[in-house]
């Protein structure tokens, strides 16, 4: 689904990126960790097709980040914790909204929304501004309406900051159900406990991937209980 | 004197209620946690302790002093890091560190042993603007600027969110140092495992506090039976439990899920009953409760 070889980014003379490999496979919930300034949004944003890459190569879906970052961008969801929904429209408006931009029929999304209010019980609250709605509701809804026209894969930048921690939980389950269905999950987390949830994560140091394997294995190989202790003992250095 | 002491506060915004009832008070040299999520309330109270807004009802005391009547006195003997980087973007860390001396009417050599530990680490950078200083280093500046005065009492608003791990627990150690100095602090955070550093914490969540108590206390006083949980499948061993009748709450708990059951069950029934949903290499071990389980637990229950 993601073949990434060697990509770097540079912003003059500083290296942002620095040659990064890593593949994610069909289905896999994949965790991209780092520290603030490690190179992880930089990274991200190359495969989402916002940003050219200095070298390197990968694909995304099939698709190459260099010359089809247009057909990446329409087989892709998104969601972030800094920006996920409209907040002066409506839950129903942004659904919509959405669809269209991802270029969902009419009819289609009318037939998915109904059965996506009803799968997040916001149907009474279908015509409520979304600023209303209480952060958790809030994400939760943003995941749903990132994977409303089914993308392949879906990337989502530290989704649950802040979130108390039950929804937290709550939409961990989500993740869970959307990668049984079969779509690719990208995720980036400051929360260690998440990368748990991960099949496989990858640590960012300095532009570089520092360590990259499953929770359990890089747990064993730094003989520690926790990603907490893998994380500190890879970032302290 | 208590440093911090809040009697009944209540604040609305129109039709939210952000703070209902809040009744608390911090002991001289005490590092209290004020733990909860978004929405909790934390930011209100906070400012409303930092004398930046006005309560609804009830009544406050920073140092003995009224936070409504005596605001002006109070904001010379408190030192306040507020949520957001909140410093002066274009003037560099030298420049604001000297800004904040002034109008604390100090200097920066004055106090500087107080900030010693944590201005070393930025002191190489002190020619750069403010606004081009990653995260962690922008957090030590701003906690610098909130110290400068020798304050008495240090209000820290989720100094840690949205930054690493790594980040996050150096500066708990600085905030441990801080405390051996006797500043008293009161510091809200999102983050559970941090509750943990804390002499004593509030639990808060829409706008009440579920605990006061050290963070012993609140594990201690939880009484349900908890197991860990492991198998080779997360997601299903959450949907098996669930189904399940013994089950007052399942959720994931990052390689392992937590079961709080309706009363004490022996683990081999847990195993059989996984087990015979097809369940392999099942670990499961009763244990205490983390901060974050009783949390869970005191919630007022969620859509």
């Amino acid at each position: 689904m993601i073949q990434v070889e060697g990509l770097s980014k540079r912003f003059g003379d500083f290296t942002a990126v620095n040659a990064i490999s890593f593949s994610v496979k069909k289905g896999e919930i994949f965790g991209f960790l780092g520290a603030n300034g490690a190179g992880k949004t930089t990274a991200m944003r190359m495969l989402t097709g916002l940003s050219r890459p200095s070298d390197g190569n990968a694909t995304v879906a099939g698709y190459d980040v260099y010359t089809q970052t247009e057909a990446i961008k329409r087989r892709i969801g998104y969601m972030s914790q800094k920006f996920s929904l409209y907040e002066d429209l409506t839950v129903r408006e942004n659904i919509a909204l959405f669809g269209g931009v991802y270029g969902m029929k009419r009819r289609r999304i009318k037939e998915k929304m109904d059965e996506l209010l009803g799968q997040l019980q916001l149907m009474d609250k279908r015509n409520h501004l979304v600023g209303s709605l209480p952060l958790g509701w809030k994400q939760k809804l943003a995941f749903s309406v990132s994977l409303f026209h089914e993308p392949e894969i879906v990337f989502l930048d530290e989704p649950t900051g802040g979130v108390d921690p039950i929804t937290r939980r709550q939409f961990w389950e989500m993740i869970y159900e959307a990668a049984h269905r079969g779509i690719t999950v990208f995720v980036t987390t400051h929360y260690m406990d998440e990368a748990e949830y991960c099949d496989k994560v990858s640590i960012m140091v300095a532009g570089k991937i520092a360590a990259m394997d499953s929770p359990q294995q890089l747990k064993q190989q730094f003989e520690v209980d926790s990603m907490d202790d893998v994380f500190v003992n890879l970032a302290r250095g | 004197m208590k440093p911090v002491e809040i009697q009944h506060i209540s604040k609305s915004y129109s039709q939210l209620r952000a703070l209902s009832d809040i009744s608390l008070a911090i002991e001289p040299g005490e590092l209290f946690g004020l733990i909860g999520p978004d929405g909790a309330g934390k930011t209100s109270l906070f400012r409303i302790l930092t004398t930046l807004l006005i309560p609804d009802g009830g009544e406050a005391k920073v140092m003995g002093l009224d936070v409504v009547k005596d605001y002006k006195m109070i904001r010379r003997k408190i030192g306040y890091m507020p949520g957001r980087f909140s410093l002066y973007q274009d003037l560099t860390v030298e420049e604001n560190l000297q800004f904040f001396a002034t109008i604390f009417g100090t200097t920066v050599r004055e106090n500087y042993d107080l900030i010693e530990g944590i201005y070393a680490q930025i002191e190489p950078f002190k020619k750069r603007r403010a606004g081009q200083l990653s995260g962690g280093m922008k957090q030590k500046l701003a906690l610098s600027c909130a110290l400068i005065h020798k304050p008495e009492v240090l209000f820290l608003d989720e100094p840690t969110t949205g930054v690493d791990a790594v980040s996050r627990k150096e500066f708990w150690e600085m905030l441990q140092r801080l405390k051996e100095k006797g500043i008293s602090i009161l510091v809200s955070t999102p983050y559970m495992d941090e509750a943990s550093l804390c002499d004593r914490i509030a639990l808060i969540q829409a706008g009440t506090i579920l605990s006061v108590d050290s963070p012993n206390g609140i594990v201690e006083q939880f009484d349900k039976p908890l197991y860990a949980i492991r198998t080779t499948d997360t997601y299903q061993l959450i949907l098996d439990l669930r189904e399940w009748q013994l089950t007052h709450s399942i959720f994931p708990f990052g390689e392992y899920a937590h079961l709080i059951t309706t009363h004490q069950v022996p683990v081999e029934e847990i195993k059989t009953y996984l087990i015979q949903k097809g369940h392999e290499q099942v670990v499961i071990r009763q244990q205490k409760a983390s901060i974050e389980d009783c949390f869970m637990d005191l919630m007022p229950a969620v859509a």
